[in-house]
């Protein structure tokens, strides 16, 4: 934090999301780079969604449904769980959950960097554009859905069907996978993955205290892009 | 024996196709086999409908007085959002464009709809696919679908939307996803879903961060507190359960509920799927309307009704009914040149004719609407094509005000129920109208 930084704290036990994210709205890049405390967060939905501009909220506290959604260049830090949805559609900035996160965090995310400290449910990561996610838990079933693009990194397990009908992300588990969805299968994991895991690391701060090459890729086997009777079981 | 007393040729039976494996049917069979998938096609439900042809208007009688054609005004004007948001959508006709994802139709087309909705003081929709500097730049009115693929989803176009509609379903295939084959995806279409070139790409059937009302209430209240609370949202259902799904959508916070019947158009479904889910538009109206009524929501909650709507007259039957404006989608593509007979040629070499041709998810057009071939492309001009479809939402209105005045009504919203009878015992039993000539509401008991 620099000496221009401001800090604002806002007590979500006698003023409202609305009242918050309204404040928060208020700031375009440029105006002075600001750190907001909110505190008794409670659960609360939508808490500093729909940000665009280059400021730091930290949530001491569970955030409800869809927290730092459609989130841009803003960074969020949630010193507690995540209901669900957490990044929501985020094009970039930084979102980072101390705890655990529910279903579908980072869902179709676009760009930006999602932290999990702990585990994340069911989907994570489903229909995800080009967010790097990172969970240094483990990710329950159905994560990377559909995914078109970015990176999912899980430091534990994953649950059943990862990466069902991916597309073109890429998945770094480093624990066991329980099943594989359609058309995801495990790939080789060349130096340059290697590389790209490193940089996922530096994400989380865990550079150097993890091995990459403790990782398995995960991606798209490319058969079910085009429609073909032999596919139908998977259809 | 003489030859003459040979028994004659027993009389033959003509030829007999089956009523149940007709033509079209057998076709389709052969098709199946050939293939061994099933068929995609554009376009909406083809069979046979209870639908708006089977209501009539009574017009004015000794008992109410018609306004003056011309002369009495009959106002159009609707007004969308009144519920929660700070800036509702103020619109001159009560006739909006439906959304049609760009991917499935051509840049040119999306400029040619923002032309002709603007020139009429009505609103265009987005689609699958996300939103084109084509059409925000020629909407003056412009409606964001959120949609399960989020595709080109993004904050900086939700801001510049006049509205957000949240699609759940659509009347073609309530339940399905959608699907836009490899031919259509052009590096363009490609870069704005972040998918690779050419491949044949699903939209998936369910939101991936909610399901359910209770879920669709908090995502409801992100997209406000996204907006700051400024723009109407909608929630676009495809007819099911309308009953239930307007109650559920208003109980989730909705602005305007849009309700599609099954013969709405589709860009790419499996025709299993247009012909034999969902119920009739005729059929969902009432159903949604009353849902409307029993939370004491009607006009406060607005609804959108669509699925071939065709002229004014289907308009006043709609808004008779309780709707507050339509959509249209095949109608404003018609508008636009679609299936005109001047390219018969080219459709039979398709191996259609002008009028049938639904094969909209290949790509090849000719009347370069449903494409993106850059040549094909070419042919649709977007200034003249809009003004046609200005044109041709003129004559809805002025189809419907003439309607209106017939039956003595200052505002295309007067129209009521008891301005209608139907033809049919299955029409007057879903829009729960009297039968023409009788007092008999299939279902209520009569009222003298
Ligand atoms: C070419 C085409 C593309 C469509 N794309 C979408 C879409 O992206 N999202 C959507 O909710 N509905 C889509 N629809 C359905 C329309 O929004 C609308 O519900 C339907 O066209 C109304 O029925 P009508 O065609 O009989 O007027 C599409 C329809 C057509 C014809």
């Amino acid at each position: 934090m620099n000496a221009g930084t401001q800090s604002h704290a806002v007590d979500l036990s006698n003023s409202t999301v609305r009242e918050l994210n309204t404040a928060l709205h208020a700031l375009k890049a440029g105006s002075n780079a600001s750190l907001w405390r909110v505190t008794n967060p409670g659960g609360l939905h939508a808490i500093a969604a729909g940000l665009d501009a280059p400021i730091t909220v930290e949530v001491d506290g569970p955030v409800g449904y869809y927290c730092g959604g459609m989130n841009k260049q803003a960074t969020v830090l949630v010193k507690g769980s995540a209901g669900v949805g957490v990044a929501e559609n985020m094009m970039s900035g930084l979102v980072e959950v101390e705890g655990d996160a529910s279903q579908a965090a980072g869902a179709t995310a676009h760009g930006g960097t999602l932290i999990i400290g702990g585990n994340a449910a069911a989907r994570c990561g489903i229909s995800m554009k080009g967010i790097d996610i990172v969970v240094k838990g483990s990710v329950g079933h159905m994560s990377a859905f559909m995914a078109q693009a970015g990176t999912l990194t899980v430091f534990g397990d994953a649950g059943e069907a990862l990466g069902d009908s991916i597309y073109e992300a890429r998945l770094y588990v480093r624990g066991s996978v329980k099943s594989l969805g359609a058309d995801c299968i495990e790939k080789e994991m060349r130096d340059e993955h290697k590389a790209q895991l490193f940089e996922r690391f530096k994400l989380a701060g865990v550079e150097g205290q993890i091995d990459p090459s403790e990782f398995k890729r995960y991606g798209s086997a490319r058969t079910l892009y085009h429609f073909h009777v032999d596919n139908a079981s998977a259809y | 024996m003489n030859e003459h007393m040979k028994p004659p040729a027993a009389p033959r039976t003509l030829p007999r196709e089956s009523a149940t494996f007709d033509a079209y049917t057998l076709s389709e069979i052969r098709r199946a086999a050939a293939t061994g998938i099933y068929d995609i096609r554009g376009a909406g439900a083809k069979r046979k409908l209870p639908h708006f042809d089977d209501l009539l208007f009574l017009g004015a009688s000794m008992s109410r007085y018609p306004l003056e054609g011309y002369r009495e005004k009959c106002s159009t004007e609707v007004v969308l959002g009144t519920r929660f948001a700070k800036k509702p959508i103020e619109l001159k006709i009560p006739i909006t464009i439906a959304g049609m994802s760009f991917g499935s139709l051509s840049g040119p087309a999306k400029e040619a709809l923002g032309r002709g909705a603007s020139a009429m003081g009505t609103s265009t929709t987005t689609g699958d696919g996300g939103m084109t500097q084509e059409e925000r730049g020629h909407s003056t009115k412009l409606v964001y679908q959120y949609l399960p693929s989020r595709y080109g989803m993004n904050p900086d176009d939700i801001r510049k939307a006049d509205a957000i509609e949240v699609v759940v379903g659509q009347g073609a295939k309530p339940g399905g996803g959608g699907m836009l084959l490899g031919q259509k995806i052009s590096p363009r279409v490609a870069k704005m879903r972040t998918l690779p070139e050419g491949i044949d790409q699903r939209s998936a059937c369910r939101h991936p961060d909610w399901t359910g009302p209770d879920d669709l209430e908090i995502k409801i209240e992100e997209l406000r507190e996204i907006t700051d609370w400024e723009k109407p949202i909608y929630v676009k259902v495809g007819a099911a359960r309308p009953y239930y799904d307007t109650a559920l959508a208003v109980k989730a916070g909705a602005d305007v509920v849009v309700v599609d019947g099954m013969q709405g158009g589709t860009a790419a479904t499996q025709e299993v799927f247009i012909e034999n889910v969902g119920i009739p538009t005729l059929a969902a109206v009432r159903q949604a309307v009353k849902a409307l009524q029993d939370l004491g929501m009607h006009r406060k909650v607005q609804l959108i009704v669509s699925g071939g709507i065709r002229n004014g007259a289907d308009v006043a039957k709609a808004l008779a009914l309780g709707a507050d404006a339509v959509a249209i989608g095949t109608a404003a593509l018609i508008a636009l040149g679609d299936n005109d007979p001047q390219w018969e040629g080219e459709y039979e070499k398709l191996g259609t004719r002008a009028g049938a041709y639904d094969d909209w998810h290949e790509g090849r057009d000719p009347a370069g609407i449903t494409t993106q071939d850059p040549e094909l492309m070419k042919r649709l001009d977007p200034v003249l094509a809009g003004r046609r479809l200005a044109n041709y939402l003129a004559v809805m209105t002025l189809e419907a005000q003439t309607i209106a005045r017939a039956c003595g009504k200052s505002h295309v919203h007067n129209l009521e129920p008891e301005d209608l009878v139907a033809l049919t015992i299955e029409a007057a039993a879903m829009a729960q109208v009297p039968l023409a000539g009788t007092d008999w509401i299939p279902g209520q008991t009569g009222r003298f």
